[in-house]
């Protein structure tokens, strides 16, 4: 394991999580310091998911420690964690079909000074100018997953949570979203990042946690993937 | 003086242009507190998912609230206007904080059942109180006397009923649907979870929608003091019929609550005129063909 930063942005640690019945995130420890990229990689339900609502506090019960920028966020509301300065883009991407664009992308409120303005928004997503009126939902799916990262970076949120950004788009869309990211990182956020796509993450991650039954079970930096290709590839069973 | 014939195929009945146009009043005139209620009910549905049959206690006691204002404070008709709604409103904010939250994630039944409940519970200490019989509300003098329009008379206090109903649904209109306010309310009613994840207070936004809708219910009721006894029953005479509006219009939907709470107000004023034996079931006939015809309602969105 690499050793741990001291003062990170985010700090998990032992986070247990459960929907109804049933137990998922069995202690996830983890960290994401300032301006890093990270990536939680693992087969299909290992807890990924489960791991960046649990930092939303959008889960059904939650124990353990949830550290932003030193601050306890464990017992506080979703709300509550989202004017912390932690924005969320979830799986499904949660486009209103009550709300044309324009609404869909002023919907968050700015947690924060500091977030990005819409000319700014629309210089990385340049399609989302043309369709303003349209209704959210009638967007392509690539477009809407541009709306979906495009509307929570107004919000001045440091702490960008994005699940599986790259889900069923075309490999087009594919490049552009990561060349969002990488231009985000260079503008100084902070993204911790869920996909299942291990060839796009590794163009934009510096570090990857693999998890395992709602637990971390590895960690490694870009740096040493190659020498942990053959252990990721067991782990991911690809 | 003219007179409006059917054709002969309808039986070919005349009516003087003073009774039509008088029926037509009236017909305005309810379909103004249809269109009043039932907007409150598709807001409380559309945002809490809860079927309100409190709604017509609440209207109620928003003209009880009036008439206790006027006997105990001599406070007359528009500081109840302004008062008895805020009143009445924290009332359903105090139910909403302290029963309705816990029905959200339940069947629709337990929120009809609770609500209902607590319209009997109302209408019971209202009636234990009071009695039964009707207590008289005056008019404000600000508002007595009418105009003579040449083919009917137009009394000042149902003009202004029918204008401050149109202002005030719009209003609501304009604000749920052109406002950031009212894109947090509909977002909210789509996927409550995410609105709140992006920083946004949703329960208290609940919270506030049902006070609000209370409000509203309780700003029928004041207006309709003046015009019909203030009595214990007087909600639950309406409810119904305010219910078969708002699935004609469809269940949640704004416009659909304000057009049709409108239209059928005047359409049961017409079938008085033309054919008053139907006149007290043909909003419910309405509504038949539409479940048959459109199940989601004429505005309503299919589910």
């Amino acid at each position: 394991m690499l050793d741990r930063v001291s003062g990170a942005l985010l700090e998990i640690s032992d986070l247990q999580a459960w929907y109804g019945e049933s137990h998922i995130l069995h202690g996830a420890t983890l960290h994401v310091n300032e301006g890093e990229v990270v990536t939680l990689l693992g087969r299909n339900g290992a807890g990924k998911t489960t791991t960046l609502k649990s930092i939303m506090g959008i889960v059904g019960k939650r124990t353990g420690s949830v550290k932003f920028e030193g601050r306890e966020l464990i017992r506080l509301s979703s709300d509550a964690i989202a004017r912390a300065g932690i924005a969320f883009c979830p799986e499904e991407r949660g486009i209103f079909a009550s709300l044309d664009v324009e609404e869909n992308l002023m919907l968050p409120p700015q947690v924060r000074t500091g977030g990005l303005s819409r000319e700014q928004i629309f210089d990385l997503f340049p399609n989302l100018r043309e369709r303003l009126k349209s209704q959210g939902t009638k967007l392509s799916g690539g477009e809407q997953q541009m709306l979906a990262i495009g509307r929570i970076l107004r919000t001045g949120a440091r702490l960008l949570l994005l699940d599986e950004p790259t889900e069923g788009l075309a490999p087009v869309i594919i490049q552009q979203i990561g060349n969002t990211i990488r231009k985000l990182k260079e503008q100084g956020f902070t993204i911790l990042l869920v996909e299942q796509n291990f060839r796009f993450a590794s163009t934009v991650a510096d570090r990857y946690y693999i998890m395992e039954h709602g637990k971390v079970i590895d960690e490694f930096a870009n740096s040493e993937l190659n020498q942990n290709l053959e252990k990721l590839h067991e782990y991911l069973g690809v | 003086m003219f007179e409006f014939c059917l054709p002969a195929i309808l039986g070919g009945k005349c009516i003087p242009s003073a009774a039509l146009f008088g029926q037509l009043l009236i017909g305005l005139i309810n379909g103004s507190f249809y269109a009043l209620l039932s907007l409150g009910l598709a807001v409380i549905f559309g945002m809490l998912n809860i079927i309100n049959f409190a709604h017509g206690a609440q209207y109620m006691l928003g003209a009880f609230t009036a008439y206790l204002l006027l006997q105990l404070t001599g406070l007359g008709y528009w500081p109840a206007l302004v008062i008895a709604p805020i009143v009445v409103g924290i009332t359903g904010i105090i139910v909403e904080r302290t029963m309705l939250q816990w029905l959200y994630k339940l069947d629709h039944l337990y929120g009809l059942l609770l609500t209902f409940g607590i319209a009997l519970i109302l209408e019971g200490v209202v009636r234990n109180k009071y009695g039964s019989a009707g207590l008289p509300y005056t008019l404000p003098d600000s508002l007595r006397g009418g105009q003579n329009l040449g083919f009917m008379f137009l009394p000042n206090y149902r003009a202004w009923v029918i204008g401050a109903s149109l202002v005030v649904c719009f209003g609501t209109w304009f604000i749920i649907e052109r406002t950031r306010l009212g894109a947090y309310l509909r977002a909210a009613t789509e996927n409550p979870t995410l609105v709140r994840a992006f920083g946004i207070n949703v329960p208290r936004m609940i919270t506030l929608t049902y006070g609000f809708g209370v409000a509203l219910a309780a700003f029928a009721g004041v207006m309709a003091a003046p015009i019909y006894n203030v009595s214990p029953q007087m909600g639950s005479e309406l409810i119904i019929v305010v219910f078969a509006v708002v699935v004609i219009g469809g269940m949640g939907s704004i416009l659909g609550a304000i057009f049709t709470g409108f239209g059928l107000g005047v359409i049961e004023g017409l079938t008085k005129v033309f054919f008053p034996e139907a006149s007290n079931t043909v909003i419910f006939v309405i509504m038949a063909i539409v479940l048959l015809v459109r199940p989601a309602g004429l505005f309503g969105r299919r589910a």
